[in-house]
C-alpha cells in the first residue's frame, strides 16, 4: 500500500473521545493525510470554537499516524468551517445504531423559538419532543421519544 | 500594528464576555441554564484563543494566548465597557449577551470574505455559534419581557442600565484593511434589536452619554477584581506547565 493511503488508514480509525462510535473520518473533522517530506501531514478542523475534545483528538491522531511508523504533525484548519452537514452517511448510521440521533436537514440559521423535528433513533417514531438544548457533550441535546418513551442524544445541527 | 490592535480588541471582548459567563456555572437559576451558559462561554474562550493566537504571531514578540490573556493588566485590556459589566440578574446577563452577539453575527458574516485566512476561518465557526447565541438570549429577553409584572420590570430595568453601553459597538478602530467595519453593522443590530424588543414589550432609553472608554483601557471599576480572579493561577506559577 501506499505510504499516504497507509497513513490516511491508520489516522482515520481515530474513534471521537466523546462520541466514540465513529471515528474523526465519519465526523468528517480529518480533512486529509498526506506525506510531506516523509513526515505525514493530518489536516484537521476543530467543530466548535472551544470544543474541549480539540486537543484530545489532534493528539490521538498524531499517536495513531506514529504507531503506525511515521512521523506525524498535525495541522489544525479553519476554512472552511467544520459543519454537520460533512458527517458521513457511514457516520450517521453509527450514531443512529448507538441511540444518538444524527443531525437533521442542512445546516442553517433557526428562527427563535423553533424547535427541530427528530426522529427517535429507536424506534424511527417522528413524535419527539425536546427536554434539554444540551447534553451530556456541547454538540448533543437530550430528546425524549413519545411513541416508546426512550430519552436519547440528538447529534445538534449546525 | 493596526490588526494587532484589532484583533486584540476582537479576542479581549470574547474572553472577558466568556469568562463573566463562566461566572454563572453551578449559579444558574434552571439546570438547563446551568448547561447553556458555560457552553456559550466555551464558543467565546474558544474563539478569544485563536484570536489570541493570532495576535501573538502578528505581534511577534513571542507572546502567546496565555501571555496575552494572563499578564496583562486592566490598563491593558481593550474589551467593550459592555462585556466587563458584572452579570447583574439573569435579565442582564441575558440582555448583554443579546446585545453582543446581535452584533458579532452580523459582524462575522461581513468577516467570511476576509483576506486574512484567520480571520475568515474564525469567522465560519463563530456566526454560527453567535446565531444560537441570538436565539438563545432573544427566547429569554421576550420571554421576560413579555413574562409577569415583576420579569418585565427587571428586564426593562436591565436594558435601562446596559443601552448606554451599546454605543460603543460601533466605535470605529484603525483601518486594518481585513476586518469589516463596525458601523456598517449598525444596521442589522438596530433591526435585530427592535424586532426583539418589539415583541417583548420593551423600550430602548435615550441615551444623551453613551459609555465608552474601553478601547482606550479606561475600565469600570468591575474589570480590576475580575482580571485579578481570573489571573491569579497563572501569575502564582509564572511559566509553569501542567
Ligand atoms: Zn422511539
Amino acid at each position: 500500500m501506499v505510504a499516504a493511503a497507509r497513513a490516511w488508514e491508520a489516522a482515520s480509525a481515530v474513534p471521537d473521545p466523546e462520541v466514540p462510535c465513529v471515528t474523526v473520518a465519519d465526523l468528517g473533522i480529518l480533512r486529509s493525510v498526506e506525506i510531506e517530506g516523509g513526515v505525514a501531514v493530518a489536516r484537521v478542523t476543530p467543530t466548535y470554537s472551544g470544543c474541549p475534545a480539540t486537543l484530545a483528538i489532534e493528539l490521538a491522531i498524531e499517536a495513531a499516524l506514529r504507531d503506525a511508523g511515521f512521523e506525524a504533525r498535525i495541522e489544525r484548519v479553519l476554512s472552511p468551517a467544520w459543519t454537520t452537514d460533512w458527517i458521513t452517511p457511514e457516520g450517521r448510521d453509527k450514531l443512529r445504531a448507538y441511540g444518538i440521533a444524527p443531525p437533521e436537514g442542512p445546516a442553517g440559521k433557526a428562527a427563535l423559538f423553533s424547535v427541530p423535528e427528530v426522529t427517535c433513533p429507536r424506534c424511527g417514531s417522528r413524535d419527539t419532543t425536546r427536554i434539554s438544548e444540551f447534553g451530556s457533550t456541547a454538540c448533543k441535546a437530550q430528546y425524549q421519544c413519545r411513541a416508546c418513551a426512550e430519552p436519547f442524544d440528538y447529534f445538534k445541527c449546525l | 500594528m493596526a490588526l494587532f490592535d484589532a484583533v486584540l480588541e476582537l479576542a479581549d471582548d470574547h474572553l472577558v464576555l466568556g469568562h463573566r459567563l463562566s461566572e454563572w456555572c453551578g449559579h444558574a437559576p434552571m439546570l438547563e441554564e446551568d448547561l447553556a451558559m458555560p457552553n456559550m462561554a466555551l464558543d467565546l474562550i474558544g474563539t478569544a484563543r485563536t484570536l489570541y493566537d493570532h495576535a501573538g504571531r502578528l505581534e511577534g514578540a513571542g507572546r502567546d494566548e496565555d501571555a496575552l490573556a494572563y499578564t496583562r493588566g486592566e490598563r491593558e485590556y481593550r474589551n467593550l465597557l459592555l462585556v466587563e459589566r458584572p452579570n447583574g440578574d439573569f435579565a442582564h446577563t441575558m440582555l448583554r449577551q443579546l446585545y453582543f452577539a446581535a452584533f458579532m453575527e452580523p459582524y462575522w458574516q461581513a468577516a467570511l470574505s476576509s483576506s486574512d485566512s484567520v480571520i475568515a476561518g474564525v469567522a465560519g465557526k463563530a456566526v454560527k455559534e453567535m446565531a444560537y447565541h441570538i436565539r438563545h438570549a432573544g427566547e429569554w429577553v421576550i420571554r421576560l419581557g413579555d413574562g409577569t409584572e415583576e420579569s418585565a420590570r427587571r428586564m426593562q430595568a436591565a436594558v435601562d442600565a446596559l443601552h448606554p453601553y451599546a454605543e460603543e459597538l460601533f466605535e470605529a478602530g484603525a483601518e486594518t484593511g481585513v476586518l469589516p467595519s463596525r458601523e456598517a453593522v449598525r444596521p442589522a443590530w438596530e433591526a435585530s434589536i427592535a424586532r426583539i424588543f418589539d415583541e417583548a414589550g420593551l423600550r430602548a432609553p435615550s441615551v444623551a452619554y453613551p459609555q465608552t472608554g474601553g478601547r482606550q483601557g479606561l475600565h469600570g471599576e468591575a474589570l480590576g477584581p475580575m482580571l485579578a480572579e481570573m489571573q491569579a493561577l497563572h501569575r502564582a506559577h509564572p511559566g509553569a506547565t501542567w
